[in-house]
């Protein structure tokens, strides 16, 4: 029924601003990117970067919040933004799930495992509880829990870790959604366990054809699971490519500082490059490009431009893009000079 | 078996504390006209010429099997359980408490099903409406509420109620079974005043609680399962922020099931508080004695009921 | 480098946390055995990583072999006195040479205390007039871990998880201390910054001379910094090796699974590459598996896992394991995976 190349999810300049005591918090500038049917995109980005508050605000997760959403984002071509909150509730944990960082939070402290799933089965099906039980149960047993009819009957904080998490991706997988958001789903579990999950999520998907975002700042994740990757900054997308481009051609000088900045495991190097200075506030960001504050590469670009007007996200090759000015010329120099990415 | 302790250790304090005095509670037998004699012979007749030990052992085989007073022909009984005897009421004290303890526990649960439903109810609403007019509203409400003395609210209720508006007829206390509706007519009043302080604390104990609860994680996983938000609210938040609330319930109900004495003062209740009072106006020592006992057991039996409930509500605390 | 004695010397060092039960008369059901033996040495200037997942007592081991925990048996030798003997104020005076860096930069520092203040605390507790004036020496070292010196007045509230970490890095370098004990460092920490601080406490090794015991659950993070590297799991350390072989030519299945585990950030390497998953989770540290602890997990577990626990022993120079049948030949670790596992293409 589904085509591979269908889009499924559309997002068009979302913004996302919160008001607190401090000022408006521009959490989300502009971000826009497509998502096809049984595709996993990645969100990458540090603490603050918006990417988890963006897949928030597409599930209509902030409201109440004070916060602000605009732009348009499109499920199966449904507008979500500023439609009737119920309808996109009915679409939540039915057609478009989510799963978080720490399972066990995440998990209602009270209630049995079991009551927990047949929950979010009854929300959206007429069914009794009996006929939800088993749904459930077979569910628990394909993302790999042993003993179900026990553990149905269990609380959170009697499971491990990966466990928790398992039933967390059981839970939101029972109705089988076409998009499952992963907001950093193995960052709080050991490496083995992370191993066991990031599998269980490729098998799962590859079964269901689920689409799936996945957020993480892992990059050693990124690559093992994504297919596109969005790079965010500052709540905005500064580069997006297909995956492999991200890591052996990557265009934009925060890329470039977050690749050199992480410890490798199959080899020592001898230093690290980490990016200097502190992510920007979200409260004022400069009127320029957001990275120019810690960009080592601004003054190539001459006249300050980079301070004063911010970059578009602009193809730079057919399915590449990045938000930066520098030259095509210029990033295939530093990448050379500095060693960055796969050298031809 | 902690309980048994904290009530061994309770009966020792609460027998010290009022009959180690320095009166004499054998003067205090009779009155102003009374003879040194007579002194004597109800103090002999009492065991207060006992060592304090042997008094105490006595009292305590009084509660479980009952005692004789005296010796010879001027012995009486005191059936168990024995709270001792009362020379200012000619009455023996378990008679005393068994009749004025059924107003008390009828008031105590009537306010306290009213200032539960009604606080909490309106916390959750407020937490809903949080920082909108609405909340801001019952907040402010509830400090009122809140701070107002339970004897301001229930003179002016009983001035305005009762004496300007005649609604009801001044309050006159019979038992639910002898007279159903002036039974009603008496303790609403009472009710309401007590129900309006406890339901304003609730009203924002519930209200944090909520507001706590709604930032946690797994109220974001149940929102993003597609739950409405009512069963939201009811279900997942509530059911997470019920524990301190239990705790305050469980004590202050066992607070006014000691005797809610200054309500039953203002509304004429013949109820425990009111006992103890007249008690200690008295120098009744036998019976302040006896309603300390009883105030202090209902507060440690609480406790108990309470830890029970934490058991049966928060699924960790059970299993460890 | 001829015959240098070890900074730090741990000998079957033992911490048992207590299982109680009871209301007021309690009764000491059991122990979650968090630290089960661990010998290790360090040496000056060097940095030791201690690495294993959450639950293996790698935390606690690097409270314990500081006294910050008493450990229930064993011994600490520092500098060639022994730690556990020390009474409480001799212990107090040798805290100047050995201090701790905290995961949690939020909590571990006082948020009343400015940052002056509590920079300057190690001189005040210790008695100690630095040359030039406490407030001079405060502002080098500010200016020493990256922080400008005029935000002496400032509270930690006012500064970024990173800044905060480097606050409590010049707490713990004030009195040069010859061994910090950095408890998960950099785990709270962005990538960007991470890499700021690994750089900075390298830097600071070198100029200083300071001996290290890096704890840490982040392989990758550990090899970076490591000279040697000890790999602990359920309270035991399985092996321990120079950083490089360790990571080359692991000994023991469980470092060999764990390496493996990590994701590699290099999108052809990663998808073509063969991969130990482990099954099950980490036993109950208040009841270990009998035999070797990682019996239970592993795929070459035989009878004699079951029923014996395999002592450290030393391999080759200066690598050492705990396993009756360590793997061997294992050069390019990450590509190659046993046989007979559970493993995927």
């Amino acid at each position: 029924m589904s085509e591979t190349d269908e889009v499924l999810l559309s997002v068009r300049n979302l913004y996302v601003e919160f008001a607190t005591d401090d000022g408006l918090v521009s959490a989300v500038n502009d971000l826009s990117y497509d998502l096809k049917r049984g595709k996993t995109l990645a969100i990458v980005g540090e603490s603050g970067s918006g990417k988890s508050v963006s897949s928030m605000a597409l599930m209509g997760l902030v409201a109440g919040m004070n916060a602000k959403v605009s732009g348009e984002v499109y499920f199966d071509g449904q507008q979500l933004i500023g439609a009737d909150p119920e309808s996109v509730r009915k679409l939540r944990g039915d057609r478009m799930a989510m799963i978080f960082q720490d399972p066990l939070s995440s998990l209602h402290p009270f209630f049995r495992i079991g009551d927990q799933l047949v929950e979010a089965v009854q929300v959206h099906h007429d069914i009794d509880k009996k006929q939800a039980q088993v749904r459930v149960k077979a569910m628990l047993e394909r993302v790999g829990i042993p003993d179900v009819d026990q553990r149905m009957n269990e609380y959170p904080h009697q499971l491990s870790g990966g466990m928790r998490q398992r039933v967390m991706i059981g839970m939101s997988l029972i109705n089988n959604p076409e998009l499952l958001i992963a907001d950093e789903p193995t960052t709080a579990l050991d490496v083995t366990v992370q191993a066991q999950i990031l599998e269980l999520l490729k098998d799962l998907q590859k079964e269901f054809g689920t689409a799936i975002i996945l957020i993480t700042h892992d990059l050693g994740v990124v690559a093992d699971m994504a297919d596109e990757v969005v790079v965010m900054y500052g709540g905005s997308a500064v580069e997006h490519a297909p995956v492999r481009e991200i890591f052996y051609e990557p265009a934009m000088p925060y890329t470039w500082g977050l690749i050199a900045s992480i410890p490798q495991i199959s080899a020592k190097n001898a230093h690290l490059d980490p990016i200097p200075g502190n992510p920007p506030s979200l409260i004022n960001l400069p009127s320029g490009c957001v990275f120019a504050p810690r960009c080592a590469f601004k003054q190539l670009v001459g006249d300050d431009l980079c301070e004063h007007e911010r970059p578009q996200l602009s193809l730079i090759s057919l399915e590449h893009a990045s938000r930066c000015h520098l030259t095509e010329n210029q990033r295939t120099d530093i990448r050379r000079a500095r060693l960055i990415g796969r050298q031809k | 078996m902690l309980m048994v302790f904290m009530l061994t250790i309770l009966s020792i304090v609460t027998f010290l504390l009022f009959n180690a005095v320095p009166t004499d509670p054998a003067r205090l037998t009779c009155g102003k006209t009374c003879s040194p004699a007579t002194i004597e012979a109800n103090r002999i007749r009492l065991g207060l010429d006992q060592p304090l030990i042997t008094q105490y052992l006595e009292w305590i085989k009084g509660i479980f099997a009952g005692r004789t007073y005296g010796s010879g022909t001027a012995t009486f009984n005191c059936d168990a359980p024995c709270l001792g005897y009362s020379f200012r009421n000619g009455e023996q004290v378990t008679d005393m408490i068994v009749t004025s303890l059924p107003v008390t526990i009828y008031l105590a649960l009537g306010a306290f099903v009213l200032w539960m439903v009604g606080g909490i109810s309106t916390g959750i609403y407020a937490a809903r409406k949080k920082g909108k007019w609405q909340d801001r509203a019952i907040m402010g409400v509830t400090l009122v509420g809140y701070s107002l003395p339970v004897f301001f609210i229930g003179i002016l209720m009983l001035i305005f109620v009762v004496v300007r508006w005649n609604i009801l007829p001044y309050p006159s206390y019979v038992g639910p079974n002898v007279d159903t509706l002036q039974f009603l007519q008496t303790m609403i009043l009472p009710w309401i005043s007590l129900a309006i302080l406890y339901a304003a604390y609730y009203t924002r104990l519930t209200r944090s609680q909520m507001l706590d609860t709604m930032s946690e994680d797994y109220i974001r996983t149940a929102r993003a399962k597609g739950l409405p938000e009512k069963i939201v609210l009811r279900k997942h938040a509530l059911r997470a922020g019920l524990t301190p609330i239990v705790t305050s319930a469980g004590l202050d109900l066992a607070g006014l099931l000691g005797g809610a004495v200054i309500t039953e003062y203002i509304f004429g209740l013949p109820g425990l508080g009111r006992l103890a009072i007249g008690a200690v106006t008295e120098y009744d020592l036998p019976t302040i004695t006896a309603t300390t006992l009883v105030a202090a057991t209902f507060v440690i039996v609480a406790n108990i009921v309470v830890d029970l409930l934490y058991a049966a509500i928060d699924p960790r605390v059970r299993l460890q | 480098m001829t015959q240098v004695s070890p900074i730090l010397k741990v000998s079957n060092l033992v911490k048992h946390f207590p299982i109680t039960s009871g209301g007021i008369f309690q009764r000491t059901t059991g122990a979650v055995k968090a630290v089960d033996g661990i010998s290790l040495e360090v040496f000056p200037g060097e940095t030791l990583g201690l690495v294993g997942e959450s639950g293996c007592g790698k935390s606690t081991a690097g409270r314990t072999v500081l006294r910050l925990l008493e450990p229930t048996s064993g011994s600490i030798e520092f500098e060639g006195q022994n730690l556990i003997k020390v009474s409480k104020r001799e212990l107090v005076f040798m805290r100047r040479e050995m201090q701790m860096i905290f995961q949690d930069p939020y909590s571990s520092l006082n948020p009343r205390a400015t940052v002056g203040d509590i920079i300057s605390a190690p001189f005040q507790v210790q008695g100690v007039k630095p040359v030039g004036g406490l407030r001079s020496a405060v502002g080098d070292l500010m200016e020493r871990v990256g922080l400008n010196p005029e935000h002496f007045n400032r509270y930690p509230n006012e500064f970024s998880g990173g800044q905060r970490q480097r606050i409590g890095i010049a707490r713990a370098i004030a009195l040069q201390p010859k061994l910090i004990v950095c408890d998960e460092p950099v785990s709270a920490l962005d990538v960007s910054i991470q890499a700021q601080i690994l750089n900075l406490l390298a830097e600071i090794q070198k100029d200083f001379g300071i001996a290290y015991v890096f704890v840490a659950h982040d392989l990758s993070v550990v090899r970076h910094i490591s000279d040697r590297v000890a790999v602990m799991y359920l309270g035991q350390i399985m092996e321990s090796a120079p950083s490089e072989l360790l990571y080359t030519e692991p000994l023991h299945p469980y470092t060999h699974a764990l390496l493996s585990a990590i994701p590699i950030p290099d999108p052809d390497l990663e998808r073509n590459r063969e991969r130990i998953i482990l099954s099950g989770d980490l036993p109950s540290p208040s009841n270990p598996p009998a035999g070797c602890v990682f019996n239970t997990r592993c795929w070459k577990a035989e009878d004699k896992c079951r029923s014996e626990r395999p002592v450290l022993r030393e391999i080759s120079m200066g690598h050492q394991v705990a396993c009756h049948f360590p793997e061997q030949n294992l050069i390019e670790t990450i590509s190659v995976a046993p046989t007979g596992t559970d493993f995927i293409a």
